[in-house]
């Protein structure tokens, strides 16, 4: 069953056209990621999705509801949750503080204490470092923080926007797992990336986003070892 | 004795000054926009303190009136000014804040008349101790003032509505990907600011009973330059800017040769300050976010 639907997104900067009609689907249980070049339109596909900003035309059905139109912060509150790019953590806040951010869709009894032992077993760097100022931490954990603040909501659909720019390989490898992970622990995953190659590895399906339209679409498998992805993406 | 006198009677007027700077900047961090209006609610404040007055003679109920008039009037011009405008210049933003200014201020003349209105609060008096002589509006002012600024400082600290506050300030849009309902957070924060300017009205008239529809003009600029020198965005550095404004103020009026000089001073500070630190005392530098 499709649990997000988007039906000839158009998304619009002014006169730029970010993007022209897009239409891809994510079921239940399902890693998908959309692999696309700088300026693709990958982050304005996710930002849209969540009402961030403002879509232009189309609709996106979640959870069998129509949310073309719902704001942000309602959308958040039926379950989808998000990894921006760029990471965007609060800076002056502690990580504890961060991770309580990410739980605010929830009541606080709500399993809050639950979910932040989960958080600080899969992340044990944020357990150890639960009082610093989340501003103050590597790039690699606030990636983690970030990560961990988004499965705070306890997310059907968690959304990743590049979660290994700028990480060393190692790293990227171990978010990667984390991943894979969180994903067989039942959540529903849809990834942006340029790291086309791993993230390929991991997914069930995937679509390949050219200048703001899908112009491949496949499993993982199909997509790795078609020709145009290896020439483009995968720098084989 | 006598500079005791003079530095407590600097804190209490610090601390008027502390009440505004702290909606200017409770604003402008979460907003961010410079609400030049809120001067005029203080005035508006003191006005509801005078009917209530009238009508009931009792302080405490035309307090509580004017508290409550001003956070609506608050809340009001947020809706129907502001938020249309969200996301709009910030300075079609600032021009639609003067007139707001100028519709308070016009409106209370046209209500009010332009004679200014003599306002006796209560008569307090003052007590007398180990050889200090202080009027007893003085301590109430720093009595509310301590008590107001703690408590918003735990609300901003420890609640949920609180930490929603920083993160909008912070970042907006990742505020809003944590299910924050900006919106509310920004109404919030105008209520709040003010119910400190109605309180800023109050210290005002029980300093001196005189009250004419330009009450806020000075007394907000000087908030708004304390907010500066505190660091805008930041709530200690508004209290920090404000208390030292009034702490200079007051020394500044007791030395003869100074003392017309008074405002100039104040705003050199600011001058220097800013040249020395240019966010302000507890200002950091932030990065600019969509
Ligand atoms: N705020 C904005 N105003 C104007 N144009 C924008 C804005 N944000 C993005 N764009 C444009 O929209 C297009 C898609 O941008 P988007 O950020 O979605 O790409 P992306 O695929 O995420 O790229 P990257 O891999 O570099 O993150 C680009 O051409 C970009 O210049
Ligand atoms: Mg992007």
């Amino acid at each position: 069953m499709a649990l997000l639907e988007v039906k000839d997104l158009e998304v619009s900067y002014g006169v730029i056209k970010a993007l022209k009609g897009i239409s891809f689907e994510v079921n239940e249980g399902e890693i998908v990621t959309l692999i696309g070049a700088n300026g693709a339109g990958k982050t304005t596909t996710m930002q849209s999705v969540i009402g961030l900003i403002p879509k232009k035309s189309g609709t996106v059905i979640y959870d069998g509801e129509d949310i073309t139109k719902t704001p942000c912060h309602k959308i958040v509150h039926l379950g989808m949750s998000q990894v921006p790019e760029g990471r965007r953590i609060f800076q002056e806040l502690t990580v504890y503080e961060n991770l309580l951010m990410g739980a605010y869709s929830k009541k606080k009894d709500d399993h809050f204490n639950e979910d932040l032992e989960k958080v600080y077993k899969r992340f044990p760097r944020l357990a150890e470092r639960k009082n610093q100022i989340a501003g103050t931490l590597s790039g690699g954990e606030q990636q983690m923080l970030a990560m961990g603040r988004a499965l705070m909501s306890r997310p059907k659909l968690l959304m990743l926007d590049e979660p290994s720019m700028g990480l060393s390989p190692l790293l990227v490898d171990e978010v990667f797992d984390i991943i894979k992970d969180i994903n067989k622990d039942g959540t529903t995953i849809l990834l942006v990336e340029q790291n086309a190659g791993k993230s390929l590895a991991i997914s069930d399906r995937a679509y390949v986003l050219e200048t703001g339209s899908i112009v491949l679409s496949g499993t993982g498998e199909e997509l790795s070892s078609s020709e145009e992805v290896k020439k483009a993406y995968l720098g084989v | 004795m006598e500079f005791i006198e003079t530095l407590i009677n600097g804190l209490s007027i610090g601390s008027t000054y502390a009440m505004i700077a702290l909606g200017y900047t409770m604003v402008y961090g979460i907003a961010k926009m410079l609400n030049f209006a809120h001067g005029d609610i203080i005035m508006v404040g003191g006005y509801m303190i005078y009917v209530g007055l009238t009508i009931s003679g009792n302080p405490v109920i035309s307090f509580i009136a004017a508290v409550l008039s001003c956070i609506i009037l608050g809340i009001t011009i947020e809706k129907i000014a502001y938020r249309p405008l969200r996301g709009a210049s910030p300075l079609a933003v600032l021009i639609t804040a003067i007139g707001v200014s100028y519709l308070l201020q016009s409106s209370a003349q046209m209500i009010f008349g332009s004679a200014p209105k003599m306002v006796t609060v209560a008569d307090l008096g003052s007590i007398s101790f180990s050889g200090l002589t202080i009027p007893v509006y003085v301590l109430v002012t720093l009595a509310c003032s301590v008590v107001v600024m703690t408590a918003l400082t735990l609300f901003v600290k420890y609640t949920r509505t609180g930490r929603a506050m920083i993160a909008v300030s912070e970042d907006k849009g990742a505020a809003q990907l944590m299910g924050i309902n900006v919106n509310r957070i920004i109404m919030i924060t105008f209520a709040i600011g003010s119910g400190l300017a109605a309180f800023a009205g109050l210290f005002m008239l029980m300093k001196s009973p005189s009250l004419s529809n330009t009450l806020g003009a000075m007394p907000g600029i000087k908030a708004f330059t304390s907010a500066v020198i505190g660091g805008v965005g930041s709530i200690p550095g508004a209290m920090l800017g404000g208390i030292l404004m009034g702490v200079v103020e007051a020394i500044s009026l007791k030395i003869p040769p100074i003392a017309p000089y008074t405002d100039a001073i104040e705003f050199i500070i600011l001058i220097i300050i800013l040249l020395v630190k240019p966010t302000g005392i507890l200002g950091k530098k932030r990065r600019e976010k969509v």
